[in-house]
């Protein structure tokens, strides 16, 4: 166990190094200057963008701005962002509790609602409540999100008044609500979908038979009995699930207007700040690494059968 | 085609309880399956009891219905499909098919405890031994988790599993075959239940470790003084263990017997074929018997007796006509106790 955490840890640095490299090669491929880009359509002299760039270390070989950036990070800089001159481990520490906000609340929301509503068409499987649950699932993973935003922000906001139609204040778990509805809404119908299936299968299960033979009140057996057993398969989606949900949603943060990571990414890439870009890229990877190893971990602690070495 | 549904009176095999009922009875027990493509009748009438400190064996094909009876009897046949028409169920004389959900639960596990076939895939997966067998005695007698625990070590010195202290918290499929059975038997043990129901305890095992299993149930019930339903299609398994034998085939009882009087002298020719298809050592290399056709299609019984089609003895009548239980008396007619055959030509079957 711990030389298996300790394998998989190892194994992040070669990730690591892998995705910035990718990251940086890509941003110096795609076309503009992002100093140039400071001046609009203003005719400015070149000597000043060369100095500009040169106080940068824009001017230095790629693979130097690279060497520069990685002996950068140990000491905790990020690198600047050119358009606002903010250092951008102060742009990520702004974004990122933000983001996780949304993201947790979304994830609650996932999880309660997402295995409620797969349990109750997976025990009712071929009845009506299961027909219910299929349809509006199918609705939720057909429908866009920026559609089903706006149809949220239209009969919430619009219609029944019940919340603000933009997040104005980030710390407002109420104002974050909505958007963390409309996040989750195509993970919970993945969820819901995923656990019905997983329960209407293992309900049939031998051991289930056993559980009501040995006299267990109903509630036990589906408490304990089968919601562990079709708990996993579920647990593995939704492991990756809460690494996309903390890589921001640029959708659903452009429509409510929430400046986590989502929205500073966005922002970054039509800038071509490619320190902001890669710093944000990378922070999303060692999310998504840290997430996967704990949902590896979590799955031995599920189905004892799963050993790791 | 005319149906006679109605099973003539039989003797008991063995005088009932002091209170003269039956621990359990099953009196016309008839179960139907719902499906897509029509009812599936796959008990119509059976008819058997069991009392304290006995063992009745079960004997058929997969498919003849024994095991759909031990599920209405726990009550954990899938309702639906399942239905039970008509028929009842007596525990200690009362009708368990007209009790409430919560009665019957409290009955399940407590007084009547099953042991399953396999093992491996009746074991929860992903919950260790000890809180399986523990789980007993904190849902019906509200133990704490660490008394629960002492006591499920206890049930598996019981039931002779080596290092129970240390094996306790391990997962059903760290244990191998025999081990696992014997954890099902000591769950169905727990409680010390008036009936345990085992339906075919043994098939997923080697023979050896077979032989170990039954022994240590047979055991355990001669001290327990517990009644059993064996469930099986092993004509050996029985021979041991058993106080007399119901042979069902297409969900009805074709025979009935003490046990030792069923090797002896089947009554019916469906038993014949059983006994005449187990391979012996003394007929070595002459061709191995083999009941003819197959067992019937559950959806599409023959018309009469359900055997017909695979009997030697077939007449017109065994097509036509659906044979009662008819008491099985000796040549000049004395009864011979707790025995009946369900065939037209019981007669010539056990005396010609």
């Amino acid at each position: 166990m711990g030389r298996y955490v300790a394998r998989r840890l190892l194994q992040m640095i070669p990730v690591f190094i892998g995705v910035t490299l990718l990251v940086f090669l890509m941003m110096y491929a795609l076309p503009g200057d992002p100093v140039r880009a400071l001046y609009g359509d203003q005719t400015i002299d070149p000597a000043q963008i060369a100095a500009i760039k040169a106080d940068l270390g824009l001017d230095l070989p790629l693979w130097q701005q690279y060497w520069n950036y990685l002996m950068g990070l140990p000491q905790g800089d990020f690198g600047e962002q050119i358009a606002t001159g903010l250092p951008v481990g102060e742009v990520i520490a702004r974004a990122l509790p933000i983001t996780a906000r949304l993201a947790l609340l979304a994830f609650i929301i996932i999880v309660i609602v997402g295995i409620g509503l797969g349990m109750v068409a997976g025990l009712n499987a071929g009845r009506w409540p299961d027909t219910v649950v299929l349809f509006v699932t199918l609705i939720f993973i057909s429908v866009p999100v920026f559609v089903l935003g706006y149809i949220y922000q239209y009969v919430f906001s619009n219609t029944l008044n019940w919340t603000s139609p933009l997040v104005t204040d980030s710390e407002n778990l109420g104002e974050l609500l909505m958007p963390a509805f409309v996040l989750a809404s195509l993970s919970l119908a993945y969820v819901a979908r995923l656990t019905r299936s997983s329960v209407a299968e293992n309900r049939r299960a031998d051991y289930m038979r056993t559980a009501i033979a040995k006299g267990l009140p109903q509630r036990r057996v589906l408490s304990v009995h089968l919601l562990r057993n079709s708990m996993i398969p579920v647990v593995t989606f939704l492991g990756v699930d809460i690494g996309t949900l903390m890589a921001g949603a640029v959708v659903t943060e452009g429509i409510f207007n929430i400046n986590g990571i989502g929205s500073e990414l966005f922002t970054a890439l039509f800038r071509r700040e490619g320190s902001t870009v890669v710093g944000l890229v990378t922070l999303i990877v060692i999310i998504y690494l840290a997430i996967s190893l704990l949902v590896d971990l979590l799955y031995a602690v599920l189905d004892p059968r799963i050993r790791y070495a | 085609m005319t149906t006679t549904q109605k099973t003539a009176d039989l003797p008991a095999a063995k005088s009932a309880d002091s209170a003269g009922t039956p621990l359990l009875q099953v009196k016309d027990l008839h179960v139907e399956f719902h499906t897509r493509d029509g009812v599936v009748k796959a008990i119509n009438g059976v008819n058997y009891s069991v009392d304290s400190g006995e063992t009745l064996a079960v004997l058929g094909e997969s498919g003849s219905g024994k095991s759909v009876t031990a599920q209405a009897i726990m009550g954990i046949l899938d309702m639906p499909p399942g239905r039970i028409p008509s028929g009842e169920i007596l525990y200690r004389g009362q009708d368990m098919l007209t009790m409430s959900g919560e009665e019957r639960r409290k009955i399940r596990g407590r007084k009547i405890a099953m042991i399953f076939q396999d093992a491996l895939s009746s074991l929860n997966p992903v919950l260790s031994v000890g809180y399986q067998l523990g789980e007993m005695f904190r849902v019906h007698q509200g133990l704490s988790k660490k008394d629960a625990k002492a006591k499920a070590i206890e049930l598996m010195d019981r039931v002779r599993i080596p290092a129970a202290k240390e094996r306790v918290n391990d997962y059903p499929h760290q244990f191998s075959g025999g081990m696992r059975q014997r954890i099902m038997i000591a769950m169905a043990l727990a409680l010390e239940p008036d009936l345990i129901i085992a339906d075919e305890p043994t098939t997923a095992l080697d023979v050896t470790v077979q032989a170990q299993v039954m022994d240590l149930l047979a055991e355990l019930q001669r001290e327990y003084n517990m009644g059993l339903i064996l469930i099986t299609h092993d004509l050996g398994v029985v021979a041991d263990v058993a106080d007399k034998i119901a042979v069902m085939y297409a969900g009805r009882i074709v025979e009935t017997a003490p046990v030792h009087e069923l090797y002896k002298r089947p009554a019916h020719p469906y038993t014949k074929g059983l006994l005449d298809s187990i391979p012996r050592l003394d007929h070595k290399g002459s061709e191995l018997y083999a009941i003819k056709g197959l067992p019937p299609n559950m959806a599409r019984v023959p018309a009469g007796c359900a055997f017909n089609p695979r009997c030697d003895r077939a007449q017109d009548i065994c097509r036509t006509e659906v044979p009662a239980l008819h008491p099985v008396t000796e040549q000049d007619g004395t009864t011979l106790v707790g025995r009946g055959s369900a065939c037209h030509f019981w007669k010539e079957t056990i005396h010609g």
